[in-house]
């Protein structure tokens, strides 16, 4: 994935400075603005790969940042919030983030996501089948292995790994899982997910304890990881 | 008021000048919990009611003897001054409790800020330091010597953001404008994501989990409550050798979510138990790295639960905490 270019949009030039020298040094094209306004102007001038935004911006507040941009704009865009800021972090989510990163991050950290999140955007959506280290699930004929042995999963267990697999990586919301595996008017029912996402993980994690598929996301969601974080 | 209605029962069996030292008396009492103005209000008001009703010719507000006249004179000025005095007395007594006061927050601060500075310092110091001596003595330093000061770095780093996180935790609690996010919340999933995040302080200690496989769901903000096992099992790591046992069960009982964090460490000093929660409270002789914030945020957090949680130690060794809220359940049955 080298040559990729990202835009970082931070009003601190101190961060700018380190994402773009970290970015820089793993072969990725870098743009940078100080503010909304002037990232508005870079996408729209020379549109990046992928988008760092951070959400504390002083001009223009992150979130308008990203509701002008997902208005036309569709590769992945990445946001960097501060420290506790769940509301923020699911309000980003549920209007086109891709992913997240809290300051402060670790840049294996940061890496791992930009790759995950620009895999993503390149990876063909239609695949009749899929492998996620010792998971591999059929869409086609709606059947999942575990180790090459089937496993016996409900409907609603099946909809919910299937779109998990479906969005490998990325941090999916309470609400959006609530909405697209039981339905809008299930938005509020989220004792539902939390029982089948502890059911699921019983039959797909070697130690549901432990989970290494399905991860959960404190206070936003959950994230399915498909292959080790830095394969 | 009520004193003058006896007054008037009984002015003829003690007479009236009795009276008027009832009323004083009452006055009196009055200034002892009254501000200065109604004393006052209420000194004129008896005088006038001692006049009216009791001193002959009764009803009328004209006084008969130049005697009489006089001790209402007397009674006025005595009433006037008492109010004046007593409210003084209250005013110095006040003043003197405000400085107490003052004092007391005073040598609180100074406890804050050299703990603060002592705290936020350390890895500052830490990190310039290295950084510098990686600057300046970079051909000086062996292969080793420079990634020993970059692991430094990293590990004052770490840190410092721990607690800059405290600090905010704490002014978020006491600033009253931290807002529960309460959503349901399975237990199990709850502890094991807390204890992966501790990963790497715990691979030195033995742990047992016991949640109950029918727990329901409880209503709780899923980050705060990961804050507070968060901070309570950190607090057993720093105050308990190698291979101690952390023992972490979660229960129902009497509808009320139960958590104990248990540990067969040194137990807690008998004496001091009580303060284990106090802000900046700290085990004499325990290691640095802590502010003595993080039991004190633990127990805010699980009050803004409408929680309670209380520490106890162990009839053999070691301590527990014990957690209890009571908050909406839930036991959905997948189907």
């Amino acid at each position: 994935m080298n040559n990729a270019s990202v835009l970082i949009i931070d009003d601190e030039s101190q961060i700018r400075r380190l994402l773009a020298l970290t970015l820089h040094s793993n072969g990725y094209k870098i743009f940078e603005a100080a503010t909304g306004k002037e990232g508005l102007t870079s996408v729209a001038s020379h549109p990046p790969d992928l988008v760092l935004l951070d959400l504390g911006l002083p001009d223009e507040n992150g979130h308008e940042v990203l509701r002008h941009l997902r208005e036309w704009y569709t590769n992945p865009i990445i946001i960097i919030s501060v420290q506790s800021g769940e509301e923020d972090i699911v309000r980003a989510l549920d209007n086109g983030a891709n992913d997240y990163l809290v300051k402060p991050f670790r840049t294996g950290e940061l890496l791992a996501r930009i790759r995950s999140a620009l895999r993503k955007a390149s990876s063909e959506p239609n695949v009749p089948t899929a492998s996620f280290q010792d998971l591999t699930i059929d869409f086609v004929n709606r059947i999942v292995r575990k180790k090459n042995a089937i496993i016996k999963l409900t409907a609603t267990e099946y909809s919910l790994l299937a779109l998990f697999a479906r969005n490998e990586g990325k941090v999916l919301t309470h609400q959006y899982l609530l909405n697209q595996v039981w339905g809008p008017s299930h938005e509020n029912q989220s004792q539902y997910l939390r029982v089948f996402i502890a059911q699921l993980r019983k039959k797909v994690e070697n130690n549901p304890n432990r989970p290494e598929h399905i991860i959960t996301e404190s206070g936003v969601g959950y994230r399915f990881i498909g292959k080790a974080i830095d394969e | 008021m009520a004193v003058s209605v006896v007054g008037l029962f009984i002015h003829n069996l003690i007479g009236y000048r009795v009276v008027a030292f009832m009323l004083l008396v009452t006055v009196s009492i009055l200034a002892m919990f009254l501000d200065i103005v109604p004393v006052l209000t209420a000194a004129i008001l008896s005088a006038l009611i001692w006049d009216l009703f009791f001193i002959p010719p009764r009803f009328t507000l004209t006084v008969g003897t130049a005697e009489d006249r006089l001790l209402l004179l007397m009674y006025f000025i005595i009433a006037m001054i008492n109010a004046v005095l007593t409210n003084k007395i209250r005013q110095i007594e006040k003043e003197a409790k405000a400085k107490d006061e003052k004092e007391k927050s005073v040598k609180f601060y100074t406890t804050l800020f050299n703990s603060l500075s002592h705290e936020l310092r350390t890895p500052i110091t830490t990190i310039i330091g290295s950084v510098d001596n990686l600057q300046t003595n970079s051909e000086r330093l062996s292969e080793k010597d420079k990634a020993d000061l970059l692991s430094e770095i990293s590990v004052a780093s770490f840190r410092l953001n721990q607690q800059v996180e405290n600090l905010l935790n704490m002014s978020r609690l006491e600033a009253g404008v931290l807002s529960l996010k309460k959503d349901w919340c399975d237990i199990n999933d709850l502890i094991y994501k807390t204890l992966q995040r501790l990963e790497s302080n715990l691979q030195k200690y033995k742990l047992a989990v016991h949640v109950p496989e029918n727990l329901p769901l409880f209503k709780l903000d899923f980050g705060l409550m990961e804050q507070v096992i968060y901070n309570l099992i950190i607090n057993v790591t720093q105050h308990t050798p190698q291979d101690t046992l952390i023992t972490i069960q979660a229960d129902c009982i009497k509808d009320r979510l139960v958590m104990m964090i248990a540990d067969n460490g040194y137990g807690f000093p008998e004496k001091e138990i009580d303060k284990a929660f106090d802000k900046f409270y700290r085990i004499k002789g325990s290691l640095p790295g802590g502010t003595g914030l993080g039991l004190s945020i633990v127990k805010g957090l699980v009050e803004a639960h409408s929680g309670s949680i209380k520490l106890e130690n162990l009839p053999v060794r070691g301590s527990k905490f014990t957690i209890e809220i009571l908050t909406e359940k839930s036991y959905v049955k997948p189907s």
